[in-house]
């Protein structure tokens, strides 16, 4: 029997890498939480995620955001889920996502949190994702907009099962 | 562990150990607009509520602790809809405002009660929430008060009109401190 919290699965990446993938994910739990931290090759790159290898416009998202000057809102569809575009070489960003009742037959929501402070630099998004599609979630993959993660990114998946 | 049945599903919990425990589930049955966790017991030190919910358009939620409806709550919230961030709040309200519902896409919520069982401190609920509707819908945080010092023992998440439909679920955790 699945326990309440816990890690599925940990991918630390021992060499550089555009995405990172979790498959093969069991129905077992209600919610999953996927953490990564990490930095990219570049800066000012996006961290975004979709799900099953759908690359198709399945998916849309809103967003609020603050960055020390300002704080703003944005919202589009797009074959994928934005998590935060402001990533660093040093300063790792911190990637927080909560995907409700992944297994069930019902279109998919998900709440995201995405961070990064660069000493000068830096925003704080807060998202609401959704995906179009009906099928339970059963992979996730992680990647950044062009480039790579770094060596050292470390990404981890957590089951959240209720009672 | 007893509940109110309005709506409501409930077994003990799914599975222990650690510090993050399931206490009980809630799901909508399509004919009530309540959800209710009562007789919570005070041995954690925080709840969370993980939710997913469709509702009718438009419909809000709001939560009452303890069953008071007096006016003992207040509330604050930062909105995204897609175009502007935009801050709002109430006080010496009868509820707290947690969120807007949908009748085809799920909302999203995840509702923390610090320190609930208390009993010589107010009580602090934060709840981050969105929902997305392909081309609407909003992401909000909220921050809510209820001026009291008494243990929370019951929560209850109530629409403003309409149901909770039956693929809505409402996850009550304890977080053992």
């Amino acid at each position: 029997m699945a326990a309440t919290y816990e890690a599925i699965a940990t991918q630390t990446l021992g060499s550089a890498a555009a995405t990172i993938t979790f498959s093969s994910i069991a129905a077992s739990w209600t919610d999953l939480r996927l953490v990564l931290s990490g930095v990219t090759d570049g800066s000012g790159k996006a961290i975004r995620f979709r799900y099953n290898g759908d690359t198709n416009i399945n998916y849309s998202y809103t967003n609020i955001a603050g960055n020390g000057s300002s704080a703003y809102s944005n919202r589009a569809g797009a074959s994928y889920i934005l998590t935060n575009d402001g990533t660093s070489t040093t300063a790792p960003s911190l990637i927080e996502i909560d995907i409700f009742s992944y297994a069930s037959s019902t279109y998919k929501t998900c709440l995201c949190t995405g961070s990064e402070d660069q000493n000068g630099a830096g925003q704080l998004v807060k998202t609401v994702g959704l995906w179009r599609d009906t099928s339970a979630i059963n992979s996730i993959s992680i990647f950044v907009s062009s480039g790579n993660f770094a060596t050292g990114t470390t990404a981890t998946l957590y089951g959240i099962k209720a009672a | 562990m007893s509940f109110i049945p309005l709506g409501v599903l409930a077994a003990s919990g799914a599975g222990g150990g650690g510090s993050f425990e399931s206490i009980a589930t809630a799901v909508g049955t399509g004919s009530s607009g309540t959800i209710t966790f009562s007789s919570i017991p005070s041995t954690y030190k925080h709840l969370q509520i993980r939710a997913t919910a469709i509702s009718a358009d438009t419909d809000s939620y709001y939560m009452q602790l303890n069953s008071d409806s007096g006016s003992n709550y207040a509330w604050h919230r930062l909105v995204g809809a897609g175009t502007a961030a935009v801050a709002s709040g109430s006080s010496s309200t009868t509820s707290m405002s947690i969120s807007g519902g949908n009748s085809t896409f799920p909302r999203g919520a995840i509702i923390d009660v610090h320190d609930y069982a208390s009993t010589t401190k107010n009580k602090t609920v934060r709840t981050f929430t969105g929902i997305d509707q392909n081309t609407a819908g909003n992401v909000t945080l909220y921050s809510g008060l209820w001026m009291s010092v008494s243990a929370v023992s019951s929560i209850s998440i109530i629409l403003n009109s309409g149901n909770f439909d039956s693929t809505s679920v409402f996850a009550l955790y304890g977080i053992k401190g």
